[in-house]
């Protein structure tokens, strides 16, 4: 077998010192006021709304009514652009196709204090008033003024469906939109008389303009297609917003809760001290009770425990990151747990191999391969058991939902998408385990063992001459 | 049950400084059936009498939580929120260790979903009959009866469906030590701790809530993983000292007295870790932690208990009985 060399040790020690200070700081640079983040810190970790407060609203059409699945992806985009008006950025909407319902997730804002949840849910939910105006003249806030405010040309109601086209010979996405005999009669009006001058309708959901296409040619007959430069998703995001004005029902906050901020940050505070002050305890204990390979342990739970943040937080600044909550914390403390049984484990092993006689090196390799299939068991049922989980709880368009699809199609979306959350943090711990608790433990303690006056067995658990 | 400690002695002689303890542990598990079926009988006793409280989040209702600041009467508060809401109410007054504040909540008898307006009328009627005390909403939380139970189906058919995966994973992989039997063996042990963290909830008269949930999937994992560990070990020295011609019996006390070091260390860094949160968040005074990892420990101490003393010695009886039955037929 080809022997480690000794400066492995220190190399991984190092990285992992490097990775724990990155994932716990993050690394910013400030160029004036402009804030770069290039590797995300602790501090970056999104809360779930049951730790930092926020709102949870399940919303259904109301009793008797039949939704369509274009109607709910329209009250999606009715909710998520209320969203961005109530300059709510950090949201989460799911729409469940089986049971109706739309989810949506919202924190408190930083140093918010007067924010009405009840108020909020309520205009999330109302029906939506979508309107087609002449012009696009607007005031300082964005609402319509002059004739665009004045000469409203059809309404909502007059629109009988849109839907997003791709043209194959322009390459080019566009939206084809139909109206009802109610509308078609204004409409033709008043392309006629916009098409000669080059003018323009704009369109608009509630008090914000989703869309303003230039009139080219008059529209008698109620058919007619936007173009411009969309994108596919433009386009369908802009048809859903469009059918969400045709939407005959408003939605009802089937469920709701809303959690005060103050409540969970000092549960969150108390947690991680906890934590902290555990995680210093169980280093010690593996010290000393087994000595060198102990000394390594505490550096492979480190980088378990600093690759665990950095999964959470997303680390590098351009991936998003994902969304922590009470059980979410749960899994970390589980794959932490695990990670120090995979040392337990290893490091019996080799006290065995070492009392029996063995050669350090020899004690070492048969420790590490004995104790291997112990931890890709447990470790792989258990990952089996996570994934079920994040499948189960998890929004439905992710992988794992539509794997699992067969066995929850009778259960639609779930609103505790904190197991997720669980799932999440539980799968990175194990997979962690392989990274840290084998292979990174191994290499240091190979490394080490190549030091001459580390070579004593007593250091390996073995009885003292 | 056949168990010769000599026997096994002979076999295997552990190397100086390693202890290797003569547990006869399979020989005793009626002792073991007896602690665990009492404590579980007691459970269901005390969820019988007492009854079971069970959260909103799967039955379905309101709970609404206030914080003020002065001296307001509980019964006036409640008299009020009846009033304006029209549904029986029972309110409890606490003190937040925490902020320091008074708080009441209220809790509505029948499982019913306050809808928005429902719940904007009860604060603005809370606000006009207490202005002096500054009171805020800290959190509602409605749940409708329905979602409720799907919630809770769903979490059944997950946890079902996980644990026949995990029969069929283990099934697989321990083929050669009776894998089936291994498996179903594994899952009673989950079973059995997670009856344990119910009867700890019922114990304790906490109501069964997400911190519930989260508990049971955290043994869900720990439980599985703890078995297999010895399930590893028994498989390992089943190719070892085949030639022994150890007893199913044997060569399962030899493999848990083998690990018995490693499942004390395991314990005790993870059991000492959780006390400590739990003496952190009883100084702190943060009960939402207290009852997260209170039945966590207890479920922790029975994991690694069900493992050595219900899934292994189960194990071992049904592959005795096997043999037992092949060699009358034979």
């Amino acid at each position: 077998m080809k022997r480690v060399p000794k400066p492995v040790f220190f190399i991984v020690s190092i990285l992992i010192v490097v990775i724990t200070l990155l994932s716990l700081f993050g690394f910013k640079t400030t160029y004036g006021d402009k804030e770069t983040v290039y590797i995300r810190g602790g501090n970056d970790i999104r809360w779930g709304i049951d730790i930092r407060g926020g709102v949870d609203v399940t919303f259904t059409p109301p009793e008797g009514v039949e939704a369509t699945e274009s109607q709910m992806d329209a009250a999606k985009e009715v909710i998520n652009s209320r969203l961005v008006s109530l300059n709510i950025t950090d949201s989460e909407v799911y729409v469940d196709y089986n049971k109706y319902r739309i989810i949506v997730r919202f924190p408190w804002k930083e140093g918010e204090t007067d924010f009405d949840p009840q108020a909020a849910i309520e205009e999330l939910g109302d029906t939506a008033v979508l309107t087609f105006r002449e012009g696009k003249e607007t005031d300082s806030t964005g609402a319509p003024s002059g004739v665009t405010a004045e000469n409203i040309i059809i309404d909502g109601e007059d629109v009988k469906e849109a839907y997003p086209y791709y043209n194959k010979d322009e390459n080019s996405y566009g939206v084809s939109l139909e109206l009802n005999d109610s509308g078609k009669a204004a409409f033709a009006e008043a392309t006629t008389r916009l098409s000669k001058e080059n003018g323009v309708i704009s369109i608009w959901m509630d008090d914000n303009m989703i869309s303003y296409p230039s009139v080219n040619t008059p529209i008698t007959d109620g058919k007619c297609q936007i173009t411009g430069n969309f994108t596919a998703e433009e386009a369908t995001s802009l048809a859903n917003k469009i059918n969400s004005g045709a939407l005959p029902f408003k939605l009802v906050a089937e469920n709701y809760s809303t959690i005060n901020p103050t409540m969970g940050l000092g549960a969150r505070d108390v947690m991680l001290t906890a934590g902290a002050i555990a995680f210093m305890l169980v280093c010690i204990y593996m010290i000393v009770f087994f000595r060198l390979p102990g000394v390594v342990s505490v550096f492979a739970l480190m980088g378990q425990v600093a690759c665990s943040i950095a999964a959470i937080s997303g680390f590098f600044g351009f991936m998003s990151s994902f969304t922590l909550t009470l059980p979410g914390i749960a899994g970390v403390i589980l794959g932490v747990g695990m990670g120090v049984d995979a040392n337990v484990i290893t490091f019996t092993r080799i006290k065995e191999e070492v009392c029996s006689g063995k050669s350090i090196d020899g004690a070492i390799t048969i420790g590490y391969s004995r104790a291997f299939s112990a931890i890709l068991d447990g470790n792989l049922t258990t990952i089996i058991i996570a994934i079920i989980l994040m499948g189960s709880f998890g929004p439905t368009d992710s992988l794992f939902a539509k794997m699992l699809h067969p066995v929850f199609f009778m259960f639609g979306a779930s609103t505790a998408g904190t197991i997720y959350s669980f799932g999440y943090t539980l799968l990175v711990g194990c997979i962690l385990n392989f990274v840290f608790g084998v292979t990174a433990s191994r290499l240091m303690l190979q490394s080490l063992s190549r030091y001459k006056f580390l070579r004593k067995p007593y250091l390996y658990g073995g009885v003292k001459k | 049950m056949s168990y010769d400690r000599e026997k096994v002695a002979a076999v295997v002689q552990p190397p100086k400084g390693i202890k290797l303890p003569g547990f006869d542990v399979v020989g005793s598990r009626k002792i073991f059936y007896a602690i665990s079926g009492g404590l579980l009988a007691l459970a269901l006793i005390v969820s019988i009498v007492f009854g079971v409280k069970i959260d909103i989040k799967f039955t379905g209702g309101t709970i609404a939580t206030y914080s003020y600041t002065g001296e307001i009467d509980e019964a006036e508060f409640e008299k009020t929120v009846e009033d304006v809401t029209g549904h029986d109410v029972t309110v409890s007054g606490s003190k937040d260790l925490m902020t320091g504040n008074n708080t009441f909540t209220v809790n509505f008898t029948e499982a019913v979903a306050l809808d928005v307006e429902e719940q904007t009328a009860m604060n603005d009627a809370i606000d006009e009959a207490f202005p002096d005390n500054k009171i805020e909403t800290v959190n509602v939380n409605s749940v409708s009866p329905t979602m409720g139970t799907d919630f809770l189906l769903k979490c059944l058919v997950a946890v079902s469906f996980a644990s026949v995966v995990m029969v069929i994973y283990v099934g697989l992989r321990f083929r050669k030590i009776g894998g089936v039997k291994a498996g179903v063996c594994a899952l009673l042990a989950l079973f059995h701790d997670l009856c344990m963290v119910y009867a700890t909830f019922v114990f304790f008269r906490m109501p069964l809530d997400d911190n519930f949930m989260s508990i049971m999937l955290v043994i869900l994992g720990y439980s599985v993983n703890d078995t297999i560990v010895i399930y590893d070990r028994v498989r390992e020295n089943e190719a070892l000292y085949r030639n022994a011609k150890l007893t199913p019996s044997e060569l399962v006390n030899l493999s848990i007295n083998q690990s018995l070091s490693r499942c004390l260390h395991t314990s005790a860094t993870t059991i000492f870790s959780m006390i400590v949160v739990l003496v952190m968040a009883l100084i702190n005074g943060v009960d939402s932690i207290v009852t997260f990892t209170l039945p966590l420990i207890i479920g922790l101490i029975s994991g690694t208990y069900s493992t050595i003393c219900i899934a292994c010695p189960t194990w071992v009886a049904w592959l005795e009985s096997g043999a037992k039955k092949s060699k009358k037929r034979g």
